[in-house]
Protein backbone atom coordinates (compact mmCIF):
# COMPACT_ATOMS: atom_id res chain seq x y z
CA UNK A 1 0.00 0.00 0.00
CA UNK A 2 2.86 2.78 0.83
CA UNK A 3 4.72 1.82 -2.00
CA UNK A 4 1.11 2.27 -4.33
CA UNK A 5 1.07 5.39 -2.77
CA UNK A 6 4.66 6.33 -3.43
CA UNK A 7 3.99 5.54 -7.18
CA UNK A 8 0.98 7.34 -7.16
CA UNK A 9 2.48 10.69 -5.75
CA UNK A 10 5.08 9.97 -8.41
CA UNK A 11 3.04 9.81 -11.25
CA UNK A 12 0.69 12.93 -10.20
CA UNK A 13 3.65 14.98 -9.63
CA UNK A 14 5.16 14.06 -13.20
CA UNK A 15 1.61 14.44 -14.53
CA UNK A 16 1.84 18.19 -13.07
CA UNK A 17 4.94 18.84 -14.27
CA UNK A 18 4.46 17.44 -17.96
CA UNK A 19 0.85 19.54 -17.73
CA UNK A 20 3.15 22.57 -16.51
CA UNK A 21 6.11 21.97 -19.63
CA UNK A 22 3.16 21.71 -21.73
CA UNK A 23 1.09 24.74 -21.37
CA UNK A 24 3.79 27.21 -19.42
CA UNK A 25 3.55 30.09 -22.48
CA UNK A 26 7.13 30.45 -24.48
CA UNK A 27 9.09 33.79 -24.66
CA UNK A 28 12.06 34.95 -25.81
CA UNK A 29 15.65 35.99 -22.81
CA UNK A 30 15.00 39.28 -21.85
CA UNK A 31 18.64 39.78 -23.97
CA UNK A 32 17.66 38.31 -27.17
CA UNK A 33 17.11 41.43 -29.23
CA UNK A 34 20.16 43.01 -28.00
CA UNK A 35 22.15 45.05 -30.75
CA UNK A 36 18.93 45.02 -32.86
CA UNK A 37 18.46 48.63 -34.23
CA UNK A 38 14.95 49.58 -35.51
CA UNK A 39 14.14 50.70 -39.20
CA UNK A 40 10.95 52.65 -39.09
CA UNK A 41 10.40 52.57 -43.35
CA UNK A 42 11.31 48.45 -43.45
CA UNK A 43 9.00 48.32 -40.86
CA UNK A 44 6.11 49.96 -42.63
CA UNK A 45 7.21 47.21 -45.56
CA UNK A 46 6.64 44.55 -42.94
CA UNK A 47 3.04 46.16 -41.18
CA UNK A 48 2.08 46.00 -44.89
CA UNK A 49 2.81 42.33 -46.06
CA UNK A 50 2.10 41.41 -42.74
CA UNK A 51 -1.59 42.76 -43.30
CA UNK A 52 -1.84 44.45 -39.55
CA UNK A 53 -4.25 46.82 -40.74
CA UNK A 54 -6.83 44.57 -42.14
CA UNK A 55 -7.85 43.10 -39.17
CA UNK A 56 -6.82 45.89 -36.29
CA UNK A 57 -8.32 48.56 -38.21
CA UNK A 58 -11.84 49.45 -36.45
CA UNK A 59 -15.23 47.67 -39.05
CA UNK A 60 -16.02 49.30 -42.34
CA UNK A 61 -13.34 52.12 -42.56
CA UNK A 62 -11.72 53.38 -45.26
CA UNK A 63 -8.12 52.94 -45.70
CA UNK A 64 -7.39 56.70 -46.20
CA UNK A 65 -4.39 58.41 -44.42
CA UNK A 66 -2.50 56.85 -41.31
CA UNK A 67 -4.28 53.16 -40.17
CA UNK A 68 -6.05 54.05 -36.79
CA UNK A 69 -5.61 50.27 -35.18
CA UNK A 70 -8.57 50.70 -32.17
CA UNK A 71 -9.49 46.92 -33.16
CA UNK A 72 -13.23 46.05 -33.20
CA UNK A 73 -13.61 43.63 -36.25
CA UNK A 74 -15.17 40.70 -35.25
CA UNK A 75 -14.06 37.28 -36.52
CA UNK A 76 -16.28 34.29 -36.33
CA UNK A 77 -15.18 30.77 -35.79
CA UNK A 78 -16.47 27.42 -34.26
CA UNK A 79 -15.19 27.77 -31.04
CA UNK A 80 -16.54 31.78 -30.29
CA UNK A 81 -16.19 35.10 -32.10
CA UNK A 82 -12.79 36.59 -31.44
CA UNK A 83 -12.34 40.46 -31.72
CA UNK A 84 -9.46 42.54 -32.47
CA UNK A 85 -8.18 44.01 -29.96
CA UNK A 86 -6.73 48.00 -29.98
CA UNK A 87 -2.84 47.45 -30.93
CA UNK A 88 -3.11 51.32 -31.67
CA UNK A 89 0.40 53.38 -29.91
CA UNK A 90 -1.99 54.48 -27.10
CA UNK A 91 -0.29 53.60 -24.10
CA UNK A 92 -3.50 52.29 -21.88
CA UNK A 93 -5.97 50.89 -24.24
CA UNK A 94 -2.92 50.33 -27.25
CA UNK A 95 0.07 48.66 -27.31
CA UNK A 96 2.14 51.98 -26.70
CA UNK A 97 3.83 50.50 -23.95
CA UNK A 98 5.09 47.52 -25.29
CA UNK A 99 9.26 46.50 -25.84
CA UNK A 100 10.41 45.43 -29.41
CA UNK A 101 10.60 42.43 -26.88
CA UNK A 102 7.30 42.15 -26.28
CA UNK A 103 5.97 42.30 -29.73
CA UNK A 104 8.11 39.47 -30.90
CA UNK A 105 6.89 37.17 -27.83
CA UNK A 106 3.55 38.08 -29.50
CA UNK A 107 4.20 37.39 -33.01
CA UNK A 108 6.61 34.40 -32.77
CA UNK A 109 5.30 32.52 -29.77
CA UNK A 110 1.70 33.98 -29.42
CA UNK A 111 2.85 34.82 -25.77
CA UNK A 112 1.30 38.01 -23.75
CA UNK A 113 3.20 40.59 -22.08
CA UNK A 114 1.77 39.03 -19.27
CA UNK A 115 2.75 35.40 -19.94
CA UNK A 116 -0.72 34.29 -20.83
CA UNK A 117 -1.31 32.62 -24.23
CA UNK A 118 -3.32 34.59 -27.16
CA UNK A 119 -5.96 32.88 -29.31
CA UNK A 120 -4.21 32.04 -32.82
CA UNK A 121 -6.97 34.27 -34.24
CA UNK A 122 -4.46 35.96 -34.04
CA UNK A 123 -2.12 34.51 -36.78
CA UNK A 124 1.09 33.57 -34.53
CA UNK A 125 1.52 30.20 -36.14
CA UNK A 126 2.45 32.13 -39.37
CA UNK A 127 3.98 34.99 -37.50
CA UNK A 128 6.37 32.53 -35.79
CA UNK A 129 7.85 32.04 -38.99
CA UNK A 130 9.02 35.82 -39.50
CA UNK A 131 12.94 37.46 -38.83
CA UNK A 132 12.95 38.84 -35.14
CA UNK A 133 14.80 41.96 -36.91
CA UNK A 134 11.25 42.56 -39.14
CA UNK A 135 9.73 42.01 -35.98
CA UNK A 136 12.04 45.14 -34.26
CA UNK A 137 11.42 47.18 -37.61
CA UNK A 138 7.58 46.63 -37.17
CA UNK A 139 7.49 47.58 -33.60
CA UNK A 140 9.26 51.47 -34.36
CA UNK A 141 6.97 51.56 -37.26
CA UNK A 142 3.70 51.22 -35.23
CA UNK A 143 5.25 53.24 -32.47
CA UNK A 144 4.65 55.95 -35.36
CA UNK A 145 0.76 55.67 -36.18
CA UNK A 146 -2.24 57.58 -34.56
CA UNK A 147 -2.83 56.09 -31.01
CA UNK A 148 -6.80 55.68 -30.30
CA UNK A 149 -8.00 55.21 -27.18
CA UNK A 150 -10.98 52.42 -27.74
CA UNK A 151 -10.94 49.85 -25.14
CA UNK A 152 -10.45 46.33 -26.12
CA UNK A 153 -13.63 44.29 -26.64
CA UNK A 154 -13.50 41.09 -24.71
CA UNK A 155 -13.71 37.81 -26.85
CA UNK A 156 -17.03 35.97 -27.09
CA UNK A 157 -15.83 32.67 -26.06
CA UNK A 158 -17.44 29.81 -23.84
CA UNK A 159 -16.58 27.00 -21.94
CA UNK A 160 -13.90 25.19 -22.56
CA UNK A 161 -12.41 27.51 -25.22
CA UNK A 162 -12.12 30.61 -22.48
CA UNK A 163 -9.15 28.84 -20.45
CA UNK A 164 -6.29 30.54 -22.25
CA UNK A 165 -3.79 27.76 -20.54
CA UNK A 166 -5.72 25.25 -22.58
CA UNK A 167 -4.07 26.83 -25.67
CA UNK A 168 -0.42 25.17 -24.10
CA UNK A 169 -1.83 22.18 -25.02
CA UNK A 170 -3.10 23.15 -28.49
CA UNK A 171 0.31 25.10 -29.43
CA UNK A 172 2.15 21.91 -27.86
CA UNK A 173 0.00 19.51 -30.61
CA UNK A 174 -0.10 21.70 -33.60
CA UNK A 175 2.49 24.72 -33.42
CA UNK A 176 5.06 25.11 -35.57
CA UNK A 177 8.13 27.41 -37.02
CA UNK A 178 8.71 24.91 -40.22
CA UNK A 179 8.35 26.17 -43.10
CA UNK A 180 5.48 23.65 -45.43
CA UNK A 181 7.20 23.84 -49.00
CA UNK A 182 10.46 24.07 -49.99
CA UNK A 183 12.32 27.33 -51.80
CA UNK A 184 15.10 26.46 -54.17
CA UNK A 185 15.67 30.26 -55.05
CA UNK A 186 15.62 33.22 -53.95
CA UNK A 187 12.79 34.75 -55.24
CA UNK A 188 10.68 31.53 -53.91
CA UNK A 189 12.51 32.24 -50.93
CA UNK A 190 10.86 35.65 -50.41
CA UNK A 191 7.53 34.27 -51.66
CA UNK A 192 7.74 31.74 -49.41
CA UNK A 193 8.62 34.04 -46.29
CA UNK A 194 5.65 36.60 -47.74
CA UNK A 195 2.95 33.81 -47.88
CA UNK A 196 3.84 31.32 -45.38
CA UNK A 197 5.02 33.99 -42.52
CA UNK A 198 3.98 37.86 -43.04
CA UNK A 199 0.93 37.11 -45.55
CA UNK A 200 -0.38 34.25 -43.55
CA UNK A 201 -2.43 33.63 -46.65
CA UNK A 202 -2.71 29.77 -45.49
CA UNK A 203 -4.63 30.63 -42.48
CA UNK A 204 -7.67 31.39 -44.39
CA UNK A 205 -6.79 29.70 -47.74
CA UNK A 206 -6.14 26.08 -45.74
CA UNK A 207 -8.87 23.67 -44.55
CA UNK A 208 -8.43 23.11 -40.48
CA UNK A 209 -9.06 20.05 -38.58
CA UNK A 210 -11.71 19.85 -35.65
CA UNK A 211 -9.49 21.38 -33.17
CA UNK A 212 -8.77 24.23 -35.45
CA UNK A 213 -5.22 23.25 -36.74
CA UNK A 214 -4.37 24.08 -40.38
CA UNK A 215 -4.62 20.78 -42.36
CA UNK A 216 -1.02 21.18 -44.14
CA UNK A 217 -1.49 17.95 -46.06
CA UNK A 218 -4.58 20.11 -48.14
CA UNK A 219 -1.83 23.32 -47.96
CA UNK A 220 -4.11 26.43 -50.24
CA UNK A 221 -6.45 24.28 -51.07
CA UNK A 222 -9.28 26.46 -50.09
CA UNK A 223 -11.30 26.37 -46.87
CA UNK A 224 -14.80 27.31 -45.67
CA UNK A 225 -15.25 30.63 -45.20
CA UNK A 226 -15.04 31.32 -41.59
CA UNK A 227 -18.63 33.98 -41.58
CA UNK A 228 -20.09 30.35 -42.62
CA UNK A 229 -21.06 31.41 -46.25
CA UNK A 230 -19.37 30.53 -49.15
CA UNK A 231 -15.66 29.08 -49.51
CA UNK A 232 -12.12 30.86 -49.20
CA UNK A 233 -10.62 29.86 -53.03
CA UNK A 234 -8.30 27.09 -53.69
CA UNK A 235 -5.75 28.85 -54.69
CA UNK A 236 -3.03 25.61 -56.38
CA UNK A 237 -2.03 26.77 -59.53
CA UNK A 238 -3.86 23.21 -61.38
CA UNK A 239 -7.14 24.91 -59.64
CA UNK A 240 -6.81 27.90 -60.34
CA UNK A 241 -5.67 28.37 -63.28
CA UNK A 242 -4.29 31.47 -63.41
CA UNK A 243 -0.61 32.68 -64.87
CA UNK A 244 1.85 34.04 -63.22
CA UNK A 245 1.71 37.63 -64.96
CA UNK A 246 -2.16 37.41 -63.77
CA UNK A 247 -1.44 36.81 -60.10
CA UNK A 248 1.26 39.57 -59.79
CA UNK A 249 -1.54 41.57 -61.57
CA UNK A 250 -4.49 40.45 -59.61
CA UNK A 251 -2.40 41.91 -56.00
CA UNK A 252 -1.59 44.99 -57.43
CA UNK A 253 -5.18 45.89 -59.02
CA UNK A 254 -7.33 43.69 -57.32
CA UNK A 255 -8.83 42.31 -61.16
CA UNK A 256 -8.97 38.65 -61.39
CA UNK A 257 -8.04 37.58 -64.89
CA UNK A 258 -11.84 37.98 -66.24
CA UNK A 259 -11.82 41.47 -64.71
CA UNK A 260 -14.12 40.81 -61.71
CA UNK A 261 -12.52 42.59 -58.62
CA UNK A 262 -11.07 41.41 -54.98
CA UNK A 263 -14.00 41.46 -52.08
CA UNK A 264 -14.80 40.66 -48.78
CA UNK A 265 -11.41 40.07 -46.81
CA UNK A 266 -9.16 39.92 -49.87
CA UNK A 267 -9.54 43.17 -51.16
CA UNK A 268 -8.04 44.30 -47.92
CA UNK A 269 -5.38 41.92 -48.29
CA UNK A 270 -4.81 43.66 -52.26
CA UNK A 271 -4.67 46.82 -50.79
CA UNK A 272 -2.09 45.89 -48.44
CA UNK A 273 -0.29 43.92 -51.47
CA UNK A 274 -0.44 47.07 -53.42
CA UNK A 275 1.77 49.16 -50.86
CA UNK A 276 4.68 46.74 -51.60
CA UNK A 277 7.60 46.51 -53.96
CA UNK A 278 6.78 44.59 -57.68
CA UNK A 279 9.08 42.19 -56.85
CA UNK A 280 7.21 40.97 -53.99
CA UNK A 281 4.17 40.62 -55.15
CA UNK A 282 5.87 38.88 -57.87
CA UNK A 283 7.97 36.70 -55.63
CA UNK A 284 4.26 36.01 -54.28
CA UNK A 285 2.71 34.81 -57.56
CA UNK A 286 6.03 32.38 -58.40
CA UNK A 287 5.60 30.82 -54.90
CA UNK A 288 1.92 29.92 -55.47
CA UNK A 289 2.85 28.92 -59.34
CA UNK A 290 5.37 26.83 -57.58
CA UNK A 291 3.02 24.76 -55.31
CA UNK A 292 2.29 21.33 -55.87
CA UNK B 1 -65.36 23.60 -42.08
CA UNK B 2 -67.93 23.48 -44.93
CA UNK B 3 -67.07 22.62 -48.39
CA UNK B 4 -67.07 26.95 -49.36
CA UNK B 5 -64.56 27.83 -46.88
CA UNK B 6 -62.22 24.83 -48.20
CA UNK B 7 -62.56 26.22 -51.03
CA UNK B 8 -61.90 29.72 -50.02
CA UNK B 9 -58.87 28.83 -48.20
CA UNK B 10 -57.53 26.92 -51.12
CA UNK B 11 -58.01 30.15 -53.33
CA UNK B 12 -56.34 32.09 -51.13
CA UNK B 13 -53.65 29.89 -50.65
CA UNK B 14 -52.93 29.90 -54.42
CA UNK B 15 -53.29 33.68 -54.95
CA UNK B 16 -50.64 34.27 -51.91
CA UNK B 17 -48.74 31.67 -53.87
CA UNK B 18 -49.15 33.43 -57.08
CA UNK B 19 -48.15 36.67 -55.67
CA UNK B 20 -44.98 35.49 -54.20
CA UNK B 21 -44.19 33.82 -57.49
CA UNK B 22 -44.66 37.01 -59.31
CA UNK B 23 -42.55 38.86 -56.46
CA UNK B 24 -39.56 35.89 -56.89
CA UNK B 25 -39.62 36.29 -60.47
CA UNK B 26 -39.59 39.77 -60.29
CA UNK B 27 -36.21 39.58 -57.26
CA UNK B 28 -34.72 37.37 -59.68
CA UNK B 29 -35.22 39.22 -63.59
CA UNK B 30 -33.26 42.20 -61.09
CA UNK B 31 -30.50 39.99 -59.90
CA UNK B 32 -29.98 39.41 -63.37
CA UNK B 33 -29.86 42.70 -64.87
CA UNK B 34 -27.36 43.88 -62.14
CA UNK B 35 -25.26 41.04 -62.94
CA UNK B 36 -25.07 42.01 -66.49
CA UNK B 37 -24.41 45.49 -65.58
CA UNK B 38 -21.03 43.85 -63.93
CA UNK B 39 -20.79 41.55 -67.28
CA UNK B 40 -20.58 44.93 -69.00
CA UNK B 41 -17.72 46.76 -66.60
CA UNK B 42 -15.75 43.40 -66.61
CA UNK B 43 -16.10 43.21 -70.78
CA UNK B 44 -14.77 46.40 -70.93
CA UNK B 45 -12.52 47.13 -68.26
CA UNK B 46 -10.85 43.62 -69.60
CA UNK B 47 -10.46 45.32 -72.97
CA UNK B 48 -8.45 48.28 -71.42
CA UNK B 49 -6.86 45.96 -68.87
CA UNK B 50 -5.11 43.98 -71.46
CA UNK B 51 -4.01 46.98 -73.29
CA UNK B 52 -2.80 48.66 -69.91
CA UNK B 53 -1.02 44.83 -69.23
CA UNK B 54 0.87 44.47 -72.30
CA UNK B 55 -1.29 41.82 -73.41
CA UNK B 56 -2.77 43.83 -76.08
CA UNK B 57 -1.07 46.53 -78.56
CA UNK B 58 -2.84 49.70 -78.00
CA UNK B 59 -5.53 51.47 -80.43
CA UNK B 60 -7.42 54.51 -79.38
CA UNK B 61 -10.41 53.57 -80.71
CA UNK B 62 -10.64 50.88 -79.47
CA UNK B 63 -9.47 52.28 -75.77
CA UNK B 64 -11.86 55.22 -76.11
CA UNK B 65 -14.96 52.46 -77.12
CA UNK B 66 -13.84 50.59 -73.71
CA UNK B 67 -13.78 53.76 -71.48
CA UNK B 68 -17.35 55.36 -72.89
CA UNK B 69 -19.32 51.71 -72.10
CA UNK B 70 -17.38 51.73 -68.91
CA UNK B 71 -18.85 55.27 -67.98
CA UNK B 72 -22.44 54.80 -69.60
CA UNK B 73 -22.82 51.08 -67.52
CA UNK B 74 -21.61 53.15 -64.26
CA UNK B 75 -24.01 56.43 -65.08
CA UNK B 76 -27.09 53.52 -65.43
CA UNK B 77 -29.42 54.37 -62.84
CA UNK B 78 -29.07 51.71 -60.39
CA UNK B 79 -31.71 51.73 -58.21
CA UNK B 80 -34.56 50.09 -59.66
CA UNK B 81 -31.92 47.00 -60.10
CA UNK B 82 -31.57 46.44 -56.42
CA UNK B 83 -34.82 45.99 -55.09
CA UNK B 84 -35.96 45.02 -51.26
CA UNK B 85 -35.62 41.31 -50.75
CA UNK B 86 -32.83 40.82 -52.98
CA UNK B 87 -30.08 40.44 -50.66
CA UNK B 88 -27.98 37.10 -50.22
CA UNK B 89 -30.69 36.24 -47.19
CA UNK B 90 -33.89 35.98 -49.13
CA UNK B 91 -32.77 35.47 -52.82
CA UNK B 92 -29.81 33.85 -54.98
CA UNK B 93 -27.38 36.91 -54.73
CA UNK B 94 -24.21 37.52 -52.72
CA UNK B 95 -24.78 41.15 -52.10
CA UNK B 96 -25.18 41.63 -48.53
CA UNK B 97 -28.16 42.80 -46.82
CA UNK B 98 -26.42 45.55 -45.06
CA UNK B 99 -26.39 47.18 -48.63
CA UNK B 100 -30.11 48.64 -47.96
CA UNK B 101 -29.89 49.50 -44.29
CA UNK B 102 -26.30 51.35 -45.78
CA UNK B 103 -27.65 53.40 -48.77
CA UNK B 104 -25.57 56.74 -48.50
CA UNK B 105 -22.46 54.59 -48.26
CA UNK B 106 -23.70 52.31 -51.17
CA UNK B 107 -24.28 55.39 -53.10
CA UNK B 108 -20.78 57.00 -51.92
CA UNK B 109 -19.56 53.91 -53.26
CA UNK B 110 -21.05 54.35 -56.52
CA UNK B 111 -20.25 57.89 -56.87
CA UNK B 112 -16.58 56.83 -56.76
CA UNK B 113 -16.77 54.11 -59.46
CA UNK B 114 -18.45 57.07 -61.83
CA UNK B 115 -15.77 59.54 -61.10
CA UNK B 116 -13.02 57.26 -61.88
CA UNK B 117 -14.79 55.62 -64.88
CA UNK B 118 -14.87 59.73 -66.03
CA UNK B 119 -11.02 59.87 -65.62
CA UNK B 120 -10.66 56.78 -67.99
CA UNK B 121 -12.85 58.02 -70.13
CA UNK B 122 -10.96 61.22 -70.06
CA UNK B 123 -7.50 59.34 -70.37
CA UNK B 124 -8.42 56.15 -72.62
CA UNK B 125 -7.62 58.03 -75.69
CA UNK B 126 -3.92 59.09 -75.46
CA UNK B 127 -1.84 56.50 -74.81
CA UNK B 128 -1.15 53.23 -72.89
CA UNK B 129 0.08 55.18 -70.10
CA UNK B 130 -3.01 57.15 -69.44
CA UNK B 131 -4.83 53.86 -68.89
CA UNK B 132 -2.22 52.55 -66.27
CA UNK B 133 -2.73 55.74 -64.75
CA UNK B 134 -6.80 55.48 -64.67
CA UNK B 135 -7.05 51.28 -63.61
CA UNK B 136 -5.68 51.91 -60.14
CA UNK B 137 -8.74 54.00 -59.11
CA UNK B 138 -11.52 52.10 -61.28
CA UNK B 139 -10.38 48.67 -59.88
CA UNK B 140 -10.09 50.77 -55.91
CA UNK B 141 -13.80 51.63 -56.51
CA UNK B 142 -14.58 48.26 -57.68
CA UNK B 143 -13.12 46.66 -54.72
CA UNK B 144 -14.37 49.32 -52.34
CA UNK B 145 -17.94 48.18 -52.43
CA UNK B 146 -16.90 44.65 -53.37
CA UNK B 147 -14.89 44.77 -49.85
CA UNK B 148 -17.74 45.87 -47.87
CA UNK B 149 -21.42 44.05 -49.47
CA UNK B 150 -20.23 41.33 -51.40
CA UNK B 151 -20.45 37.98 -49.70
CA UNK B 152 -17.72 34.89 -50.42
CA UNK B 153 -18.53 32.91 -53.68
CA UNK B 154 -19.71 29.35 -53.09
Amino acid sequence: MRRFLTNLTFFVVLGFAVFWFITRPESFADDALAGLTADTSRGETVFHAAGCASCHTAPGVDSKGAPVLSGGQRFPSDFGTFIAPNISSDPTHGIGEWSALDLANAMKFGTSPDGQHYYPAFPYTSYARAEVQDIVDLHAYLATLPGDATPSQPHEVGFPFNIRLAMGGWKFLFFSDEWTIGAPNEQLERGRYLVEALGHCAECHTPRGPLGNLDNSAWLTGAPDPSGKGRVPDITPQTLGWSEGDLAYYFESGFTPDFDSSGGHMAHVVENLGKLPAQDREAIAAYLIALP
Amino acid sequence: MTRFTKLTAAALGLTLLGGAAFADGHIDAAIKARQAQMQLYGFNLGVLGAMAKGDVDYDAATASAAADNLLAAATLNASIMWPQGSDSGAAKSRAKADMWSNYPDVQAKGMALVEAATAMQAAAGGGVEGIRGAIGAVGGACGACHKAYREPSS
